[in-house]
């Protein structure tokens, strides 16, 4: 193989890998990147079905409910607007309380409601955008 | 250029900083802004948190003139800097009250030991529910209240010393 | 006193680091003047010196509590243990930011020191480019970050060190990623220098590997121990949650071991050399961006309190200079550099180029994936890209690697024969083949990550010893066994990945104190809560009886309250058993007696820690072999 031959193939190559690491990239980012949404906005454009989304508001005061297997809360989310029946099967955070701001990870159900696979709970130590606020966010300054 | 191979990788870089640079110079908005700017406070009743100092409630921010309220806590290194601020403020004739969060009544008489006293209402909020009902997210935050129990403006972190003539203005426009 | 002390070692040391930077680039431009290029090395010395002994003021400063320091008063509190105040020196902006550039000090004072190989001209280019990015980042420090700033008037008592950072592993978590990613600025350097000199040669190749053999194996060591450290502290049961702070470090951790093969290309047969020096800038530039774009918070905090905004700007115009400085020098003289040897595409060299195209492309999916929802809030939209994106980006393109890394080792260089080389992997393809068959089988139902994952990580378990076939052992040089361990290390590694994926059993139960429940083969009874008090934290403990065939233990897992600052954390209790770990963890109470549990039995999890220790351990031997060759070498 020529020294030209072998540098045009390996440009090729390099090419072809680097497209298809953005076409898998851009398709997968197209299905799982999770959109934030408010109660409101669901209310105005419509169900995001069949993908993993976050949403953020308040908890309704009054609207928490705990059922009776002990892991199980359903509570309701609320942008002052419009509001979201959440069911949540897991460990609350600590800061997680009536009328307190949350963000809940999951999905929607055609039926409206919202089964959340993770909640965050606003913490008040420090500012945070509302898509980072939570646990997650302690690690991140961790070792800033 | 006869090679424009060689030049694809820092294209590529300046293309990266460019838009990392749009997405951090433009002002996002990201923060949990109050959805109360612009409405009557919510109705709560805060205790007095330090003898002889009242407490708080929706009413003793109503009809009494604009004021400040301000969102502290005296294990909050931020709200130690804007101390000076709050009370150039108060020099100047704005009324400012507090909500204390999660605090004890031994720390807050501390703090303001050391880093002066600009308050005339401190009210306790032990597990901060007032102020995520004021839709505040941290500490400190700083509520302009017009006269009539309305949130006119939220500032959002520490008042640092170039926002103070801004405030004292504002505070006036709403006399 | 102390911290005006630190404050003008760090000004000198700056100084000296213009000098190092103005002498060197004298001394290239005028070769009659030797006395110059010979006071480059001594500079970068002191200049090393200067800022270890700025690191140690600090801590110094943190040991005495000494809040009139603003940094110590935001970060620490006088009724630490000692061992996180000397913690709390870098566990914060400031600090790490100090920390950063002691270790950049110190491994251009090494370079300066130790490397002899080096033509001489290229060294003394090396030492001005690691001279200017020091120069950079003190400026930094001193014009935006002062880790020695003072407080006035002084707070009689600190607001506290984040509790999750009261940990001994992850107080010296930092220190060992950051010689990780600071030591790839000597092979940035040495890239800049020899496009300087224009001596990309194979000695150049040689002298550059073991600064970034050893910078990888620090990053393995701070990756490996990280996920350790989240798996166990965070109590989510997950070992890597492709955080961007992860991110940050596993980027660089990828350039590196691009680099790593690369450059044995390039060492052994004079192969890939503008790719090299590609990667050597690539992979520096990635630790600047995980430090300083992510990791830092400059964007992902909006508050100006939070972020001096002068600091966003600061940093963003460094990374313009250096990286973008970096590729202009490739793009100007990468015409200059010879074609290297030529090689056909099955060979020992194809085959490390398919690992370099695919550490490539993982790398640019990684870097999508963190920095999307950035610009993404730029223009107004706000998103996270969690892991469901990197599992299914990455995954397939790490599996296909993986299989390309059993094959590599096995190829010759220049030239090879593929009937030969089907020979030479049979029985890797039959081990593979055998645990496909095995896991379908025995594990149904298994997704097909796991599936894939466990297959490929007993072909390569195979093929990875296979090159020790046939061998004398005792003559097989140290760097050969290095390979070896390393790549059975991420067969470790992998399998124990696709164990957890695949065979993890999880329960979330409310008991009362009394009841118990069951998960995988234990079985897990409350016994009791009880509070517990320590010198800055209360928790309530529960009491768990653990009962498996082979006996019973118990287990105490907590939810600690710390008073300063104000925060709730979760200590998980792990039992580790030789087939896995047990892994409990305290939630609430549910208001009727009953306390909430989350229980996971994770079969083989250790094995992912096992093998990044294995990776390290085979970097570490690599490292110590090709030492002994040099020096053979030299006395030869």
């Amino acid at each position: 193989m020529t020294a030209k031959n072998q540098r045009l193939t390996l440009v090729l190559l390099a090419l072809a890998a680097v497209a298809a690491a953005a076409l898998l990239a851009l398709s997968a980012l197209g299905d799982q990147a999770a959109f934030f949404y408010a109660p409101s906005d669901v209310a105005r454009n419509g169900l995001p079905l069949g993908k993993a989304v976050r949403l953020g508001g308040m908890v309704e005061a009054g609207s928490v409910r705990r059922a009776a297997d002990g892991v199980t809360v359903h509570f309701v989310v609320t942008d002052g607007r419009a509001t979201t029946p959440v069911t949540f099967a897991g460990i609350v955070p600590d800061l997680f309380r009536e009328k307190s701001g949350v963000v809940a990870e999951g999905q929607f159900r055609p039926d409206g409601a919202f089964v959340a696979t993770n909640l965050l709970a606003k913490h008040d130590e420090k500012y945070m955008p509302p898509e980072l606020a939570g646990k997650m966010h302690e690690t991140k300054t961790l070792e800033q | 250029m006869k090679r424009p191979l060689p030049w694809l990788p820092l294209i590529g870089f300046l293309v990266l900083l460019a838009v990392v640079a749009a997405g951090l110079f433009r002002p996002a908005d990201r923060v949990v802004h109050s959805q109360l700017v612009g409405k009557p406070l919510p109705d709560f009743t805060l205790q007095p948190l330090i003898p002889g100092r009242p407490g708080l409630s929706r009413a003793t921010l109503t009809g009494q003139g604009p004021r400040l309220l301000n969102v502290f806590a005296s294990w909050c290194i931020p709200c130690i800097a804007e101390a000076p601020q709050l009370l150039r403020l108060k020099a100047a004739g704005v009324p400012i009250d507090a909500i204390a969060i999660r605090d004890t009544a031994v720390d807050v008489r501390r703090f303001l030991e050391r880093n002066g006293d600009p308050y005339q209402r401190i009210g306790d909020d032990r597990d901060s529910a007032v102020q995520l009902s004021l839709g505040s997210s941290g500490v400190p935050e700083t509520f302009l209240i017009d006269g009539q129990g309305r949130v006119v403006r939220q500032y959002v972190g520490d008042i640092r010393p170039d926002d103070v003539d801004g405030l004292i203005a504002d505070w006036k426009a709403l006399k | 006193m102390i911290a005006e002390a630190g404050l003008a070692a760090l000004w000198i040391a700056a100084a000296l680091a213009a000098l190092q930077l103005a002498l060197a680039a004298l001394g290239l431009v005028r070769p009659a003047a030797p006395e110059l290029s010979a006071a480059v090395r001594p500079v970068a010395i002191v200049q090393g010196v200067l800022a270890a002994a700025a690191m140690l003021l600090l801590i110094a400063v943190f040991q005495q509590s000494d809040m009139s320091v603003k940094l110590v008063a935001e970060n620490s509190h006088s009724a630490k243990p000692w061992i996180y105040k000397i913690a709390g020196a870098w566990g914060n902006h400031e600090g790490s930011m100090l920390l950063w550039v002691t270790i950049l000090g110190l491994a251009g004072g090494a370079v300066a020191l130790f490397e002899r190989q080096l033509d001489e001209r290229t060294a003394i280019a090396t030492l001005g480019a690691q001279a200017a990015i020091a120069l950079g980042f003190y400026a930094f420090l001193l014009l935006a970050s002062n880790p020695f700033a003072r407080l006035y008037p002084a707070p009689t008592e600190g607001a506290g060190l984040n509790p999750l950072l009261q940990d001994p592993g992850l107080a010296f978590h930092p220190p060992t990623l950051y010689a990780g990613y600071v030591g790839l600025s000597v092979a940035f350097s040495f890239a800049v220098g020899a496009l300087v000199t224009r001596d990309v040669e194979r000695e150049f190749a040689r002298a550059m590997r073991p600064w970034v053999l050893g910078a990888w194996i620090f990053l393995t060591i701070g990756i490996t121990a990280g996920s350790y450290w989240a798996y166990y502290e965070l109590g989510w049961g997950g070992w890597w949650f492709w955080d961007p702070v992860e991110n940050a470090s596993l980027m660089p951790w990828l350039a590196a071991t691009a680099l790593l093969h690369s450059v044995t290309v390039l060492a052994t047969r004079d192969g890939l050399r503008a790719w090299t020096v590609m990667l050597a800038v690539v992979a520096f530039s990635m630790s600047m961006i995980g430090t300083f774009l992510v990791r830092s918070g400059i964007l992902t905090s909006v508050h100006a309190f939070a972020v001096d905004p002068r600091r966003g700007a600061f940093i963003l115009a460094l990374l313009a200079i250096y990286i973008g400085g970096a590729l202009t020098l490739f793009a100007l003289r990468v015409g200059t550099v010879r074609q290297g040897r030529t090689f056909e595409l099955v060979s020992r060299e194809g085959g490390l180029v398919a690992n370099n195209l695919l550490l490539s492309v993982i790398l640019g999916i990684v870097l999508i994936g963190t920095l999307y929802p950035i610009v993404a809030a730029g223009f107004g939209v706000q998103l996270s890209v969690g892991p469901p994106f990197f599992n299914k980006a990455a995954g397939p393109i790490a599996l296909l690697l993986v299989a390309i890394m059993g094959v590599g080792p096995l190829l010759r260089w220049r030239r090879d024969d593929l009937s030969a080389l089907a020979e030479r992997i049979t029985w890797p393809l039959v081990a593979t083949g055998v645990a496909f068959v095995v896991a379908l089988l025995a594990a149904m139902p298994i997704g097909v990550l796991p599936l894939l994952g466990l297959s490929l990580a007993a072909g390569l378990a195979v093929a990875s010893v296979a090159p020790l076939w046939g061998r004398n052992l005792r003559r097989t040089p140290l760097f050969t066994w290095g390979m070896v361990i390393a790549h059975l290390g991420i067969a470790v590694s992998l399998a124990g990945m696709a164990c957890d994926a695949a065979f993890t059993a999880e329960r979330l139960v409310a008991l009362a104190p009394g009841q118990a429940t069951r998960v995988g083969p234990w079985r897990v009874t409350l016994d009791g809560i009880s509070p517990v008090v320590a010198d800055n934290w209360s928790a309530l403990q529960a009491r768990l009886t653990v009962e498996r065939d082979e006996g019973v233990r118990r287990l105490y897992p907590q939810s600690r309250t710390f008073s300063d600052p104000p925060t709730t954390t979760s200590e998980s209790a792990i039992a580790t058993v030789a087939d896995g770990q047990l892994y409990t963890v305290l939630g609430q109470p549910d208001g009727q007696g009953r306390w909430q549990l989350r229980l996971w039995w994770k079969p083989f999890v250790t094995l992912i820690w096992a093998g990044g220790a294995l990776i390290a351990l085979g970097g570490a031997l690599s490292l110590a072999g090709r030492l002994m060759r040099r020096r053979q070498e030299a006395v030869a």
